[in-house]
């Protein structure tokens, strides 16, 4: 059985938009299937090494189930994003959904490649420093050299 | 059914009860049999597919006191 191939890039920094990127990896990985992660803009948030700023905001997220209705104008208070996001973690703990840190040191341990799109590296000027070690600097022609071969390519 | 090893992915979700089973297939000798409970439900389906992506034969996946309970071949 040759092994598959998947190729993802991470774009969002959000922590519902986390998840799907870690998860799918960590999956494939286990599934033994090369895989390569890319990650851009917003999503170099998840290869910092401090994963604890990563956040989600009630505003502009009708879809968000609230323990009450609340209206938009409530959403933007000061401190509802922070207690939003204990909150959801606080579930997510409950419900035995593991943690970002330990997904992506599954990832790590299962050798699924992080890239760190270089580009947005500097755009945010961000420092080596700031991220997990392990991983790949690198542009378009790095991602699309493996994404080319891939049996499955995600946009997230 | 006879098992050699059993894992207890009780209270675990997407995608740590499948990742902790290949975990636990690794040290494994194949033709061993691995006991795998669980109480997610999503695992019934995905645990069928990761014996079939994987090459493991899943002997019987079964409810039982509403958790879930797999017996896994390993390839």
């Amino acid at each position: 059985m040759a092994n598959k191939k998947m190729a993802i890039i991470a774009t969002k920094g959000a922590l519902d938009m986390a998840y799907p990127p870690l998860i799918l990896a960590s999956t494939a990985a286990t599934l033994g299937w090369e895989v390569q992660v890319f990650f851009t803009f917003y999503g170099l948030q998840l290869l910092r090494k401090d994963l604890s700023g990563i956040a989600i905001s009630p505003l502009a997220n009708p879809a968000m189930p609230m323990p009450v209705p609340m209206p938009v104008v409530v959403s933007m208070l000061p401190g509802m994003e922070a207690m939003a996001t204990s909150m959801m973690k606080a579930k997510m703990k409950k419900k035995g959904v593991a943690s970002l840190e330990e997904l992506r040191t599954v990832c790590q341990e299962a050798d699924v490649k992080f890239i760190a799109c270089q580009m947005t590296v500097d755009l945010f000027e961000f420092s080596k420093n700031d991220f997990i070690d392990g991983i790949d600097y690198g542009g378009a022609a790095t991602f699309l050299k493996f994404a080319g071969e891939t049996d499955v390519c995600l946009f997230i | 059914m006879h098992y050699d090893k059993e894992f207890d992915a009780s209270g675990l979700s997407c995608p740590m009860p499948i990742v902790k089973t290949k975990k636990s297939l690794t040290d494994m000798a194949p033709g061993q049999v691995l006991r795998v409970v669980a109480t997610d439900p999503g695992s019934v389906c995905d645990m069928a597919a990761f014996a079939e992506s994987t090459g493991n034969t899943l002997l019987s996946s079964a409810t039982e006191n509403s958790k879930f309970v797999f017996f896994l071949r390993k390839a």
